[in-house]
């Protein structure tokens, strides 16, 4: 299987790549690791005249220490955010769910940006970014926008991203002085894609209540989204095992999930509350020193 | 479009589609044939050739993004007639039966090793699982990765 014909080009720099971008409008795609883009044109899904490597571009890859928290660049690999000893240790749950891609070879070639980018209903990456409350910013012609995770993903494979733009880092705040986070996943045997995945990162008070707490489900609805009923029901009290499977029980009520051969809505639903619960007990743990 | 691209330490340079996959630049145009073709949607790992040292899926990379990379396939792993510990290992514990998947499989074993000189056997099941034996052979292979592991610490 090959894609079907296009232009090739590769900007060194962001300015350029924007500009080419410009220049093709809805023709241009933006090239990252393609282990999203290219399997799509490989199909005949997608077939963009213009393809625009920013691999060239220098600053797009890389993890920093930010404020307290990380930053993050578009072009770093699911392997290097895996072993990250920055990412383990500030947001556990990130680093957690680019371990749970695919395989070896594919955590080498995709990015962070790129498969955020893709919006994948199944891709593993937006649970924990909405659990971490992640800023994502994005370059454009009129200069730089930051996206809140919350408003980033509007729809299966579709992004607040818009026609021109570039998303270049993901910073996530710093984590709290008492604070876990964790990222689980019931993976499809076969592709590796999360049929259910639950990232969870909470901050206790110094009486060990939940002080603030963000849960955030992929795989199992069109678009990954926060379970809020269970965030409200575990805020502002201590919790224990039996708290927290009670409250995540919510993580899928009402949701309107997806439903497929490999596995029904009803399974997806339940699931959301079985993961929910573990990926918080997780985080509650780790958190709480034990 | 010309490419440059240093495969098992020479450099080469092609004139090549954009489109090329690199998996068919190194087959068809490169004539390396031990680096093979299956699924063709990142799922096998028959593909998997090393690029700057990691292993990559040859066929979900464009040649145009090994512009300037170092590629490394089966055929370079050798050191003339001195067979690489892993394919010393897969032959000795039996580690292939129709040998389709045994490129893939020792490329990513190969960057396994070089990450994790002593890995647990669920570490190497862990690390091969972008790799697909349609023999089903997985338990010698798994012996023989451990065993090459043995072997280059000594």
């Amino acid at each position: 299987m090959i894609p079907a014909s296009f232009d090739y080009v590769r900007p060194q720099s962001l300015e350029d790549a924007l500009a080419r971008l410009g220049e093709h409008g809805d023709d241009a795609r933006v090239l990252a690791g393609g282990h999203s883009l290219l399997p799509v044109m490989k199909a005949r899904l997608a077939d963009p005249a213009v393809l625009v490597d920013i691999a060239g571009i220098e600053g797009l890859s890389g993890i920093s220490e930010s404020e307290g928290g990380i930053r993050i660049g578009a072009m770093t690999t699911h392997a290097e955010i895996e072993a990250s000893g920055l990412v383990q240790e500030k947001c556990r749950s990130l680093a957690e769910a680019a371990g749970a891609i695919g395989d070896l070879q594919v955590r080498n070639r995709g990015t962070l940006g790129g498969s955020l980018a893709h919006a994948d209903p199944a891709a593993d990456y937006p649970a924990a970014v909405l659990a971490a409350e992640a800023e994502i910013t994005v370059a454009g012609a009129d200069g730089e926008r930051v996206v809140g995770a919350d408003d980033f993903f509007t729809g299966t494979f579709e992004t607040a991203l818009g026609a021109g733009e570039i998303l270049t880092s993901v910073r996530i705040s710093a984590p709290a002085a008492r604070g876990g986070s964790a990222y689980l996943k019931a993976a499809q045997k076969a592709s590796g894609f999360a049929v259910c995945g639950v990232a969870a990162r909470l901050a206790l008070d110094a009486d060990g209540a939940v002080e603030s707490i963000r849960v955030g489900v992929t795989g199992v609805a069109a678009t990954a989204y926060r379970a809020t009923s269970v965030e409200e029901a575990l805020t502002g009290s201590a919790p224990s095992a039996e708290s927290i499977r009670k409250a995540a029980a919510g993580a899928g009520e009402g949701v309107d999930a997806l439903d497929d051969f490999y596995a029904g809505a009803d399974f997806r639903r339940h699931l959301a509350g079985v993961y929910a619960a573990r990926a918080i007990g997780k985080a509650w743990i780790r958190a709480s020193g034990k | 479009m010309e490419i440059n691209i240093g495969i098992n330490g020479e450099s080469r340079t092609f004139d090549v589609e954009p489109r090329t996959l690199l998996v068919h630049l190194l087959r068809d145009d490169a004539g390396l044939t031990g680096t093979h073709v299956a699924c063709e949607t990142s799922i096998c790992g028959a593909c998997t050739v090393l690029v700057d040292g990691k292993a990559v899926k040859s066929c979900t990379v464009l040649a145009a993004q090994a512009q300037g990379c170092e590629v490394t396939t089966i055929e370079g792993l050798a050191d003339g007639d001195q067979l690489h510990p892993l394919q010393e290992q897969f032959w000795e514990k039996h580690g292939l039966q129709c040998g389709f998947c045994t490129p893939g499989m020792i490329l990513t074993a190969n960057q396994l090793i070089a990450s994790n000189a002593d890995p647990t056997d669920e570490e190497i099941r862990h690390g091969i699982e972008g790799n697909i034996c349609r023999c089903t052979g997985y338990q010698n292979i798994v012996d023989a990765i451990s065993a090459a592991a043995a072997q280059m610490r000594d």
